[in-house]
């Protein structure tokens, strides 16, 4: 029961890539067992271990657990970085939501066929920089705390700087108009399990090249 | 601060008919502004009163809510369904991602072009027979209570019964196969709360029709394709 979460998905982001950072910053070690081929994922449903069918999927506490959410909800109140009330859950559940439809965009971005990539692209940024990031920044700036939260750390800042990471990968200097984000990311990124995960050689996973798109393609199709 | 909950949306179902539920089958009497106007949305804007400028927003508890999953998980934990304890909440919000996902096939169905509906309408049914349904009608059979979690009325169940409902809408006899289901939509929907619900007269909003389309294009400036599944 003590054993390390397991992590079961392609060698890539996608939608695990959340439940990475978020055991990364709660300083909780994790395996990984990457899907390589469609017989991989083929086996894992005909043992019955995908609920729906779907990755991802976590074996953590004798759980198979799926949907990115409610791994996310588990890990996040397991390790105390769900806030210390309702109220506080409810204003990093909205936050947090916010920006995974930001990142879901972000994430659509390598699935453009060619002639919509660049408006796709302006979208990203037009969104991240017109109503996403000003939230935060005006977040940040009414309570004048380190933190999104209850003056205290929480999977919003993790999100939040994911996400921030994410789209400068898009548009380098995505924050420029943002002050308080970037001393934000500059302090999230200290964080010592944060600031591990940061470094080469850990469990963080790049951004999706074109040349293997075929490849995640045909594990799902 | 022991106002009603004032729920912010189109006179219709879209993203908030799970919170209506959820406050009905928890009992909770609630208010409703509804959006028929560009105007009445700007000035929602405006006030800064949406977040991330988008609805569904309610007022609860001194907050101005946004964002549907915040909302329900807010709603569910308030008034104690959302299990006993952390692996119960689990539970919960595995089942509840999967009647989520079902859900939002149907929701964008009226936003669809009449060949893409067709389309939609035999991917919506190969999902919830295939996928969705299987993997409910299994965990009742294997534990044999009567709610899908900790033997207690849950999120889940009220998510569950109005997942159902939708499907059926689509296909009448989409239970066919599963005799546990068909249990299941009797006993919950006969719950006091639930029942009134499902009555005439309820805030239960209707299957959506050109009229609640062409609002929400017209409220949100929406005027661009929705692609189907």
């Amino acid at each position: 029961m003590a054993a390390k979460p397991k992590l079961h998905y392609p060698n890539g982001r996608g939608r695990m890539e959340s439940i990475r950072w978020l055991l990364a910053a709660a300083g909780v070690e994790f395996d990984e067992c990457f899907l390589e081929t469609k017989d991989h994922l083929m086996k894992l449903k005909k043992d019955g271990f995908l609920l729906f069918q779907q990755v991802p999927m976590v074996e953590i506490d004798g759980m198979k657990m799926v949907q990115t959410r409610a791994i996310l909800n588990y890990i996040a109140a397991k390790y105390n970085l769900y806030g210390k009330d309702l109220k506080e859950r409810a204003l990093i559940d909205m936050y947090v939501e916010g920006l995974f439809d930001l990142n879901e965009l972000i994430m659509h971005h390598c699935f453009q066929p060619a002639d919509k990539k660049e408006q796709h692209l302006a979208t990203i940024e037009d969104k991240a920089t017109n109503r996403y990031f000003p939230v935060f920044e005006k977040v940040l700036k009414d309570h004048g705390q380190d933190f999104l939260v209850g003056n205290q750390f929480s999977r919003a800042d993790v999100q939040l700087l994911e996400t921030i990471l994410m789209a400068e990968e898009c548009k380098p200097d995505i924050l420029a108009q943002f002050p308080l984000l970037q001393s934000f990311k500059a302090r999230i990124s200290n964080i010592p399990t944060i600031k591990k995960f940061l470094q080469p050689g850990s469990q963080r996973k790049p951004p999706l090249k074109e040349e293997d798109l075929p490849k995640i393609m045909k594990i799902f199709h | 601060m022991a106002g009603k909950p004032k729920l912010y949306y189109f006179n219709g179902r879209g993203k908030m008919e799970s919170i209506r539920w959820l406050l009905a089958a928890a009992g909770v009497e609630f208010e409703e502004e509804f959006l028929e106007t560009r105007e009445q949305y700007e000035k929602l804007l405006q006030d800064g009163s949406l977040l991330f400028q988008q609805v569904p927003m309610v007022e609860i508890d001194g907050m101005k809510m946004v964002q549907t999953r915040a909302i329900l998980n807010y709603i569910a934990a308030k008034y104690n369904l959302y299990g006993k304890d952390l692996k119960e909440r689990a539970l919960i919000d595995m089942y509840v991602g999967g009647t989520d996902d079902l859900m939002g096939f149907i929701l964008m169905f009226p936003f669809l072009s009449a060949e893409d509906k067709e389309k939609q309408h035999a991917f919506i049914v190969q999902k919830a027979t295939s996928r969705y349904f299987p993997a409910y009608e299994k965990v009742l059979k294997d534990h044999g209570h009567d709610f899908l979690v900790g033997n207690n009325f849950s999120w889940a169940d009220v998510h569950l019964l109005e997942a159902i409902l939708m499907v059926e809408e689509k296909k009448s006899d989409v239970l066919s196969g599963f005799p546990q289901l068909q249990a299941f939509k009797a006993r919950i929907s006969s719950i006091p709360t639930i029942k009134k619900f499902l009555e005439p007269g309820s805030q239960r909003k209707p299957v959506p029709d050109d009229k609640y389309v062409e609002t929400v294009r017209r409220v949100l400036c929406m005027y661009y394709d929705v692609k189907a599944n």
